[in-house]
């Protein structure tokens, strides 16, 4: 194996990890915003997490990477900063989010006990805005006034949109123009808080598209643009700083449950797309080897129809826009599309560190249909009166899956990563209710 | 010294820059690029760059795009690329290959080398991969005795310049204004800033691309590289077959040929 190869530090911990968190001793107000780590978590100096990652970038973005690496690390060592975004955080998005358990839902699920991190309930209705925050206080601090970003669902363009209106940043977002199709709603959204929206007609006309236009513009516009990426994905630092604004996902998560519970989760579940969420509540527990991550993946039509954006389950390495990572790609080399009910997942790659968590072994991947998401996301809604983001139904029809393998004992913590509003239109589409019949 | 260090020197005895015209393989078809290319060499270009058609091109601007699009949907697949570098050599012409990273990547860095040094190529000019991600590159290069062409930028610091200039043989390609390939109606000054900047760091030779597209603009740029690099402008071409593009790579040779060129 290659020498950069680190294991992961799963060591196991004389008391199994089960008692207070000991790893924020250094922060005695419980969490740190920009996710510091200092048990060696971060990827080498290139941004490489094993043979993944790094920076197929062109030349002429090199500069601004190396800019955005410098601003962030003298960042998140300033107090400054950290407690702005701590400020924000708490008074603007609404963290902590809460856990709640959903006791009819997990009668579906063998019984087992369903613990739901809310981040449906941030401002903005999804996770992103952990990201946002971070990213667009950074942009100021760098003296640049002009923020793109690339959006699928149109979560991570209503996230950057809101963070741009509040801090006074110019904000355009590019969307593939199906994806516009199909969330709307959330392109008037964008549009309302003052950002430019771009459909992208190129290609997919999907989420793979508009991060290609994102990066278009971004060479040419580098000097007083910050490209807002949405995902953790893309070139270093990216890959790495996206993932510390979501680690207080799983260091709030993790402390709730031992709170409330007196132990850790058996198994975490989580939605894959560029994998963002996943990564967020994954790194909560990432030392806690008794603790099983485990990442749903959209299986789309199935994974015998082609059309899925199954990357770690079906594709092999590649690269693609900026890192190494799994990748849907012929034998070419050419891209193959990929295909999701949700647009938020619809994309044929994902960030590097969860290639390298697979290839070692310490979060396991797996794909869950449309279907199998759509019943669990018709479930949750009529058990729990919670109609989640169909990106978080994935990991919804996870849990039922998981807690029926793991039995009546199990503690599953699922990442309701977003809320459903913006897929109404999708679902009743999909089961039919404009007619006024329900097909279950 | 390499075929692609003979033709410089060649060109800077004539006391000229060197006509570099680009057109991706398999655009329209197969059968098609040959001959484009075919004609780029009797128009008067010294070498020509064969792209590589890909999926998600992300440093290229609508035309180069649309032209992958187009022969992927025609059928070019990554093996008729030798077969097409090869015709250029049967020509008597020079190529080198420019290519996005992961089909070489899937192929097989090494095996790559092999195939295009076999089909008579020169090198590899790589518009995403940076001597810091580059070492598979590295050793297959110079394993099978193709160039290493890398590309600066008006951003890249003294300290980029300085490493991707040490990293590569055969010439520097300067992207002359900052942003994704197309025809422009100025190249700028800051071309002419970035070759100067990089001479401080190599004595290679330095190309200038992105956005020339007439003999004027040759000229131009001619005054200050030792390669003036052409792209869109062919592809554009294309589309009135060989004698558009033997045209425009008349007028643009004629265009490197009218100022002398600033290699000393």
């Amino acid at each position: 194996m290659d020498e950069r190869v680190r294991e992961p530090d799963t060591q196991a911990r004389p008391d199994g990890g089960r008692h207070d968190d000991e790893r924020n001793e250094h922060d005695p107000t419980g969490h740190d915003p920009t996710g510091h780590d200092p048990d060696g978590h971060d990827p080498d100096g290139r941004g490489h997490f094993g043979p993944y990652g790094g920076r197929f970038m062109p030349e002429a973005l090199i500069g601004a990477l190396d800019e955005l690496s410098a601003a962030y690390d003298k960042a998140r060592l300033d107090p400054e900063y950290t407690n702005e975004l701590d400020r924000l955080l708490r008074d603007y998005a609404g963290r902590p989010s809460l856990l709640t358990e959903a006791p009819r839902f997990a009668e579906h699920a063998g019984g087992a006990t369903v613990l739901l991190k809310r981040e449906d309930l941030n401002h903005t209705g999804s996770h992103k805005i952990n990201n946002v925050l971070g990213q667009a206080l950074l942009t100021k601090r760098m003296g640049k006034t002009r923020v793109i970003a690339e959006t699928g669902a149109g979560q991570h363009g209503v996230a950057a949109a809101t963070a741009c209106a509040l801090l006074d940043l110019d904000c355009v977002v590019y969307m593939g123009e199906l994806d516009t199709e199909r969330q709307a709603l959330n392109v008037a959204r964008m549009r309302l808080l003052g950002a430019e929206v771009i459909p992208v007609n190129s290609g997919s006309r999907t989420l793979k598209d508009a991060i290609n236009e994102a990066l278009r513009d971004w060479v040419t516009n580098v000097e007083t643009t910050h490209y807002l990426l949405g995902s953790v994905t893309g070139a270093h630092p990216f890959p790495m700083m996206v993932r510390n604004f979501h680690k207080v996902i799983g260091e709030e998560s993790r402390r709730q449950v031992l709170e409330r519970y007196g132990r850790l989760p058996d198994a975490v579940a989580a939605c894959v797309g560029g994998g963002s969420n996943a990564i967020g509540i994954f790194h909560g527990f990432i030392d806690d080897p008794g603790v099983r991550l485990v990442g749903f993946e959209p299986g789309g039509e199935g994974l015998d129809s082609g059309r899925h954006g199954a990357t770690l389950t079906q594709g092999s390495p590649g690269t693609l826009h900026g890192s190494r990572s799994y990748l849907l790609q012929d034998e070419d080399g050419q891209t193959i599309e990929a295909h999701s009910i949700s647009a938020g997942l619809d994309y044929p790659g994902v960030g590097p560190e969860h290639s390298w968590l697979k290839d070692s072994g310490r979060a396991e991947y797996r794909a869950v249909t449309d279907a199998e998401a759509m019943h669990a996301f018709q479930l949750l809604s009529r058990t729990e009166g919670i109609i989640p983001a169909i990106e978080s139904a994935h990991a919804l029809a996870g849990a039922l899956t998981l807690g029926n393998e793991l039995g009546p004992d199990a503690i599953i913590l699922v990442n309701l990563s977003g809320r459903g509003d913006k897929d109404v239109d999708t679902a009743a589409n999909y089961f039919n209710m404009l007619d006024g019949e329900a097909h279950e | 010294m390499s075929e692609l260090d003979a033709l410089f020197a060649a060109t800077r005895a004539e006391g000229r820059a060197a006509l570099v015209g680009y057109l991706p393989a398999g655009y329209r078809t197969v059968a098609e690029s040959k001959e484009l290319l075919g004609a780029m060499i009797d128009g008067g270009c010294d070498l020509v760059e064969v792209g590589v058609p890909y999926s998600d091109p992300v440093m290229d601007g609508p035309t180069i795009q649309a032209a992958a699009v187009t022969a992927l949907r025609n059928g070019f697949r990554l093996r008729d690329l030798f077969d097409v570098v090869a015709s250029v050599a049967d020509r008597g012409g020079r190529a080198v290959v420019m290519t996005y990273w992961n089909p070489v990547h899937r192929y097989g860095v090494d095996a790559f080398a092999r195939d295009l040094a076999a089909a008579g190529g020169l090198g590899m000019i790589t518009p995403d991969l940076v001597p810091d991600e580059a070492g598979d590159w590295f050793g297959a290069s110079k394993a099978h005795g193709l160039d290493r062409v890398y590309l600066v930028a008006p951003s890249s610091s003294e300290e980029r310049l300085a490493i991707t200039t040490a990293a590569g043989t055969g010439f520097v390609y300067a992207t002359a204004v900052m942003g994704v390939t197309g025809a422009r109606e100025r190249v700028g000054a800051r071309a002419a800033e970035l070759v100067r900047r990089t001479r401080a760091y190599t004595e290679l030779p330095i190309g200038v691309g992105l956005g020339v597209r007439d003999g004027t603009q040759a000229a131009e740029v001619a005054g200050f590289a030792d390669a003036v690099i052409v792209g869109s402008a062919f592809v554009t071409a294309a589309e009135g077959g060989p004698p558009a593009v033997h045209a425009l790579a008349t007028e643009l040779a004629e265009g490197v040929r009218g100022t002398v060129g600033a290699a000393s």
